[in-house]
């Protein structure tokens, strides 16, 4: 029986979690959970995950949460190349310290403004606070900050000189606040970026990104939409 | 040069460290880093962790922040025992699941109890009115349901039979609300029961020591809070505030 992931790829962590499996040639089955039609509450879902949230996954009489921990573990069923959580315990700290720090900073930060400045007008149909757009502005721009301080710096990765699960979590959530462009009027970023790009592969990025990028094109005139998003 | 992890005592994450270091005779150097004196603000701290947290590990040139992180590079460079983080891959990944899942749940809202309580009448002098703990308190109450419904169950540890770093991380977490006087293991048989276990599995005198200082947090009430944690804290105070 193969491997089932339950995704919506709306949602940032199931897009790690798809671009992992893909880019590995992890076989699995797509089970489609549609956020926007409350799919993930539904009865039959509760069964595969009890905190009734995307992504999930199923190994035979194994199901798994939380997609740190899935794609931690379908890096060592599947025995993935190294580059992505390194053997060398120091190169490994790094990856598990940025895993960690993103919670609480670039996923929560970009969380709040995806659903201050996209969700809220799109499900609600009403505009968005402008004030508290600005305060989700103000708190990722200095999540940013740390970001490129901190773990990207000077380096090609955050992990040395190859893509690793850190860069991928965090390109993920950078993706879902494209629509302010976060990496305008930042090179570093946005070299670093195309690297992650060109590692996953233009294709496969795309494909993944496509579905999240189409929900900024849906929102109504009225909201004075930001430039069209780069794909 | 050895290892150095830098502390307080009044921090969770940093007891989980604390305690796991002391449990596993991982030989370090205690570097006190007082957070109500504002001394995670130093230029010298600073070079440590930029970050301005704490916990941080220094281990010559190499430098850590995270908890997390912290735990799993100690239990690997120390070759801790199994349980701490099995190499059994499903069981493994439980640890991972609860250690991804605390940060956004039962961490976001234990220490609540303390602002409320402690912090929020330490930095402003005022209190905040009882609706404002009863709103804490609820939303506390739905990530300890789910604690118990997802990750404890009827099992004796949250994986297996064994105390793991899932454990570790959760009962320093809980302790916070323990020390203000929100005693979460109150009215629920099973969770106390769990942390009795735990107490047991970490050692009663180790587990004391980690948590003497939080527990006597009532005593710092009169302590003068630097300016800076001030300043750091004040638009999270404003954010609870509302």
């Amino acid at each position: 029986m193969v491997v089932e992931l339950y995704l919506d790829l709306l949602s940032q962590p199931c897009r790690s979690v798809y671009i992992f499996a893909k880019k590995n040639n992890i076989p699995f089955e797509f089970k489609h959970v549609e956020l926007l039609k409350g799919e993930h509450l539904s009865e039959e879902f509760y069964k595969v995950n009890l905190l009734r949230k995307v992504h999930a996954l199923k190994d035979g009489n194994f199901t798994l949460a939380e997609s740190i921990a899935i794609l931690l573990y379908l890096s060592r069923k599947f025995n993935t190349p190294d580059h992505w959580y390194p053997s060398d315990v120091q190169k490994r700290a790094r990856v598990d310290e940025y895993l960690s720090w993103q919670h609480t900073a670039i996923r929560a930060q970009g969380c709040n403004f995806y659903r201050t400045k996209v969700l809220m007008p799109l499900l609600v149909g009403k505009p968005f606070p402008a004030e508290r757009l600005e305060r989700a502005v103000e708190d990722l721009k200095s999540t940013m900050k740390q970001f490129e301080e901190k773990f990207l710096q000077d380096k090609p990765f955050i992990v040395g000189n190859e893509i690793s699960l850190a860069d991928l979590v965090a390109i993920v959530e950078l993706m879902q606040v494209t629509g302010w462009d976060v990496f305008e009027g930042r090179p570093k970023l946005t070299e670093w970026r195309h690297r992650v790009e060109e590692a996953i592969g233009k294709e496969l990025f795309r494909e993944a990104h496509e579905v999240m990028l189409n929900g900024w094109l849906a929102l109504p005139e009225e909201q004075g939409l930001p430039p069209t998003p780069k794909p | 040069m050895g290892l150095e992890l830098y502390l307080d005592l009044l921090s969770q994450p940093c007891r989980a460290v604390y305690i796991f270091a002391k449990k596993n005779r991982i030989p370090f150097e205690f570097k006190h880093v007082e957070l109500f004196k504002g001394q995670q603000f130093t230029e010298e701290f600073k070079k440590v962790n930029m970050l301005k947290k704490v916990p941080a590990l220094k281990d010559g040139p190499f430098l850590l922040a995270e908890s997390t992180a912290i735990l799993l590079y100690l239990s690997r460079k120390y070759n801790t025992p199994d349980h701490w983080y099995p190499s059994d891959i499903e069981a493994r990944a439980r640890v991972d699941e609860y250690l991804s899942w605390h940060h956004t749940n039962i961490r976001a809202n234990a220490p609540k109890t303390m602002w409320i309580k402690v912090l929020i009448p330490l930095l402003t002098g005022q209190s905040l009115p009882p609706e404002k703990l009863q709103e804490v308190m609820e939303g506390l109450a739905t990530s300890l349901k789910q604690f118990e419904e997802k990750f404890l169950q009827d099992k004796p540890f949250i994986v297996g039979s064994e105390i793991s770093l899932a454990d570790l991380v959760a009962i320093v977490e809980l302790m916070q609300p323990v020390a203000v006087g929100c005693d979460v293991f109150e009215d629920r048989p099973k969770l106390a029961e769990w942390r009795n276990r735990v107490e047991e599995a970490v050692g009663e005198e180790l587990f004391q020591q980690a948590h003497e200082l939080i527990l006597n947090i009532k005593e710092l009430s009169n302590i003068q809070v630097d300016p800076r944690l001030k300043e750091q804290l004040t638009p999270v105070l404003l954010k609870m505030l509302k």
